[in-house]
């Protein structure tokens, strides 16, 4: 099979979200309606069909706002209103980044320390690994709200509660992948090490190192995400006044619609961001250690 | 010397007994019913008794027996002591837990070592390993809250937790009926569904494919759930706008998932059946969709859990007054904390039955991918 | 126990039997085996699969330990020798490090050893030369092709000058044309280093063509049925397959192994 070429990549993506983008334009018109006509009705007003749909499109707190409404506030709250503001995207965003980053870095140390625990220690792999497993199917986001409100009750507030909830959520892959890539070595390549007489150490750090490495950062783009979402989640119980979650939530509360989709954005675009971030260190990495090209 | 080295961690539970004797009693002076001399003898005798006998060399299951016994009695003991003296206990009594998990550690070691001989045998291991792991934790949790006398709002002992569960269940049932029942499995069934219908949709017309998968990659990393208080604007307070989340978190991961398996079943395979002159549904039906099998169990794993987060997280933005989440929000509201507790234990349960049956359906269905056939 | 151990003994190996216990009973890997490998030999080991060809390697390289009999190399235990790090071993596949050039594959064991790095830099540009790898150094393992990455796994073995070369089927995954080139190469490798080699094959071409010893083992239980001395000279071009002294070892071989067969069914 050829390699894809670009055009060949990207003309199919760019069509399904003009697609999307066409969707949204048609889906806002029939959602919005019903009120519009209703307005209309009771101030008198009557209008051309394209002054309807245009006005279906520029609602303040519309069921639908269209695409260009969305994309008006984000680019509004983002590069027009100073970064200190409590409006600024940009602000919130930076608060659960930072909860966000926090969690994670604790998340994947953890998940390390546990991984290279259960990989040397039989008894641990025995009795603990079961239940990290376990705990995957736990709704664990479901404890979010008690973490905060505990974690306050004890004077602990602010960025740290938050993080704990993401370092919750990004540990368990890191965990799981960790101990698969410390795992992944061959036989052959540890009967090599045995042939040397080499010490645990040796073998750990020159082999099973090295060889988890991949593994790592396929769980760390699992991680980020999972951070980010945790973070979000923490944001929401507690009437947060800052961050994406409390910015979701305040728009619930007021029915500020084109806010939470802005919101939304926001949030999409830090996880995009995120992972691509992870990405491509993993990519460096790979290739600073002898990576076949993709 | 080899045997005290053996065994470490007999060697530190006999140091933790010494150090207990020494820094009597077991509870503060003004405890109400402070243990008496006999049963700490017991406790004492117990745990050094165990400590001693790790270090023998009896046959691995006679000591991993007595290992067993002898340090969880002696903590039941010492828990049932706390009844009455909440919070008084001291720096003895809880070197006494400590020597007795010390122990339980020994015995876990012993019973890792132990190659059971019989499948039975290897199967009761496996579960009793683990098991004893978390009857730890929740030992050393009602040790450290009511030995130390943490506050209830802080962290409720499990025993608390466990009464607060048995006289709710009323309540706790109509909450799992209106978050699982309703919206969980609803949304669970209809996402899941029609993720597969579009994969299927997407392998016949490539441009599709080639659009969509780009696509659903990037939103399994975006915070989908965001898109709760919308769907609350939409659908309602009641169960229909929680389950339109769950469909929306659940429809991608299986759409990337089956497209991935339907890409799976190898060259060779289908230049067979291509020389069967075999039609597209027939490759599909024979071929390809069994060989897709691993990956869409992957993505209903991986649903089961979402399709739980879903539901409950929705239902912190809006809700009649049942549901998980809801409770969760309001008895947390309430500082109602073992309620919390309870209802995160049942989702817990929940989370783990719905697993369980997914992944009970994947062994029967995909009995021959190398994953499940075992040694 | 005291050992007759003649100087010239490399690897000495008296009654030495290997089960294995499995679920559906032992399973006897190696029974009986008497063989002495003296210093400079080039001994390959044949027989069909299962006959404990492997496992005899792998129980000198202390990787599986002998459940009976008595097995000396180098005139200690194995693991002893394992420990003095007296043999390089040679794998079915080459097992280079996919994160580490082929310049650092080769230091990895140098690096354990503890070998200073201007030493590991001369000696990994020795054993290049070794194998006909020089200006390879920084490629990574799969910039080469299948040979070449064999050729590096036997530089690594070379590195650190153990006498003893254990080498498991090495060529197995290689084609015909590439085989015969590295079964030449290693003739001269060996006749320049003096190393002595431990080599297993199921190819009786390849047995006769490198070997001054052929051991003929046979399966169920893994056992010798025959050790033949190569009368071909030390100096062999590849044309050396087509004379009828040649040959006539070949059709022993074939003998042995036929009659190790005829124990089964």
């Amino acid at each position: 099979m050829k390699p894809d070429s670009l055009a060949q990549r990207i003309i199919p993506v760019l069509a399904i979200l003009i697609a999307i983008v066409a969707i949204w334009y048609v889906a806002a018109y029939f959602m919005n309606a019903p009120f519009q006509r209703d307005l209309d009705r009771r101030a008198n007003v009557t209008s051309t069909t394209m002054e309807f749909i245009g006005k279906t499109m520029a609602q303040p707190k519309p069921i639908l706002p269209a695409p260009h409404q969305v994309v008006s506030n984000v680019f509004e709250n983002t590069f027009l209103r100073s970064v200190t503001s409590n409006r600024s995207l940009v602000y919130h965003s930076w608060v659960t980044l930072s909860s966000t980053v926090l969690g994670f870095t604790m998340g994947t140390l953890t998940g390390i320390l546990i991984a290279v625990g259960i990989v040397h220690l039989k008894a641990l792999d025995r009795s603990l690994m079961p239940w990290i497993i376990a705990s995957q199917t736990v709704p664990i986001l479901a404890v979010a709200p008690m973490v905060i409100v505990v974690l306050g009750a004890l004077n602990i507030t602010g960025l740290l509660p938050k993080a704990l909830i993401s370092t919750y959520l990004s540990f368990f892959p890191v965990a799981v992948g960790m101990v698969k890539g410390l795992r992944s070595p061959e036989i052959i390549q540890l009967d090599l090490m045995r042939t040397y007489y080499a010490s645990g150490a040796q073998t750990f750090w020159k082999l099973r190192v090295p060889a988890s490495i991949p593994f790592l950062f396929t769980s760390m783009k699992v991680a980020i995400a999972a951070s980010l979402v945790g973070a979000i989640v923490g944001e929401l119980p507690t009437g947060a006044v800052a961050g994406i979650g409390s910015k979701l939530l305040a728009g619930a509360y007021y029915s500020q619609t084109i806010d939470i989709w802005a919101a939304l954005i926001a949030g999409s675009v830090l996880a995009a961001f995120l992972v691509a971030i992870v990405g491509i260190i993993a990519k460096i990495v790979d290739r600073s250690m002898g990576g076949r090209p993709a | 010397m080899t045997a005290v080295l053996r065994s470490w961690q007999g060697t530190f539970a006999l140091l933790l007994c010494l150090a207990a004797l020494t820094s009597l009693p077991l509870m503060a002076r003004d405890a109400p019913s402070p243990f008496g001399t006999g049963s700490f003898t017991v406790i004492f005798l117990l745990v050094a008794g165990a400590a001693l006998a790790s270090f023998s060399r009896l046959s691995p299951p006679l000591l991993a027996m007595t290992l067993f016994v002898a340090p969880h009695l002696a903590v039941w003991l010492l828990l049932a002591g706390i009844a009455g003296n909440e919070g008084k206990a001291t720096f003895a009594f809880f070197l006494m837990v400590a020597a007795c998990w010390l122990i339980a550690w020994r015995c876990v070691t012993v019973l890792s070592g132990i190659r059971a001989k019989s499948k039975t045998g290897d199967t009761f291991l496996r579960l009793l390993i683990p098991a004893i792991f978390g009857a730890w934790i929740l030992i050393l949790w009602e040790a450290a809250t009511r030995g130390a006398g943490i506050p209830f709002i802080i962290l409720p002992p499990p025993s608390s937790i466990g009464a607060r569960l048995a006289s709710s269940v009323p309540i706790l049932w109509a909450d799992v009926q209106q978050t699982i029942f309703k919206a969980v499995l609803f949304g669970y069934v209809v996402g899941c569904a029609s993720g597969f219908v579009v994969a299927i949709l997407a392998d016949r017309i490539a441009f599709l494919r080639r659009g969509l998968l780009p696509i659903g990659n990037m939103v399994s990393a975006l915070p989908i759930i965001g898109v709760a208080p919308i769907m609350v604007m939409w659908f309602g307070f009641d169960w229909q706008s929680k389950a339109a989340v769950v469909i929306i978190m659940t429809f991608f991961p299986m759409l990337v998932n089956t497209v991935a398996g339907l890409g799976a079943s190898g060259a060779m395979e289908r230049d067979l059946m291509r020389s069967y002159a075999s039609d597209y549904w027939q490759t599909l039906m024979k071929l390809r969709l069994p060989a897709a099998m691993p990956f869409i169990f992957n993505a209903l794993k991986i649903n089961s859990t979402l399709a739980l987060i879903g539901a409950i997280v929705a239902e912190f933005f809006g809700t009649p007054i049942v549901g998980m989440g809801f409770r969760i929000s309001t008895e947390i509201g309430r500082m109602n904390v073992d309620m919390v507790w309870a209802e995160i234990a049942v989702a817990a349960l929940i989370g783990s039955v719905f697993y369980g049956v997914v992944a009970l359906g994947e062994r029967a269905t995909t009995f021959w991918h190398p994953s499940n056939r075992g040694g | 126990m005291p050992m007759n151990n003649a100087p010239s003994s490399v690897v000495s190996a008296s009654k030495l039997g290997l089960t294995f216990e499995t679920g559906d009973g032992p399973v006897h890997a190696l029974s009986n085996v008497d063989l002495t490998v003296n210093k400079g030999d080039f001994v390959s080991f044949i027989g069909p699969s299962g006959c404990g060809k492997t496992t005899f390697l792998r129980v000198i390289a202390d990787l599986e330990k002998a459940t009976a009999g008595e097995i000396t190399v180098n005139g200690m235990t194995p693991e002893e020798a394992r420990k003095s790090r007296s043999y390089g071993y040679v794998f079915q596949a080459p097992a280079l490090y996919p994160w580490r050039t082929i310049e650092k594959n080769i230091a990895l064991p140098l690096e354990i050893m503890g070998y200073s790095s201007v030493d590991r830099k001369a000696r990994i540009e020795r054993t290049l030369d070794l194998v006909n790898l020089a200006g390879f150094g920084k490629k990574y393992p799969w910039q080469l092709s299948g040979g070449m990455q064999q050729r590096a796994s036997i530089a690594r073995a070379l590195a650190f000058d153990a006498d003893l070369l254990l080498m498991d089927e090495p060529f197995g995954a290689l084609d015909e044309i590439v085989r015969d080139h590295l079964n030449e190469q290693l003739l001269k490798l060996w006749a320049r280093t003096e190393k002595t080699i431990c080599f297993v094959t199921h190819s009786i071409p390849e047995a006769v063509y490198l070997s001054t010893r052929i051991v003929v083992m046979s399966p169920r239980p893994g056992r010798v049925t025959d050790v033949i001395e190569s009368t071909l000279p030390k100096e062999r071009p590849l044309e050396i397959r087509e004379t009828p002294e040649f040959l006539e070892i070949a059709h022993r071989v074939r003998e042995g192994l036929r009659a190790g067969h005829s124990y089964e069914e």
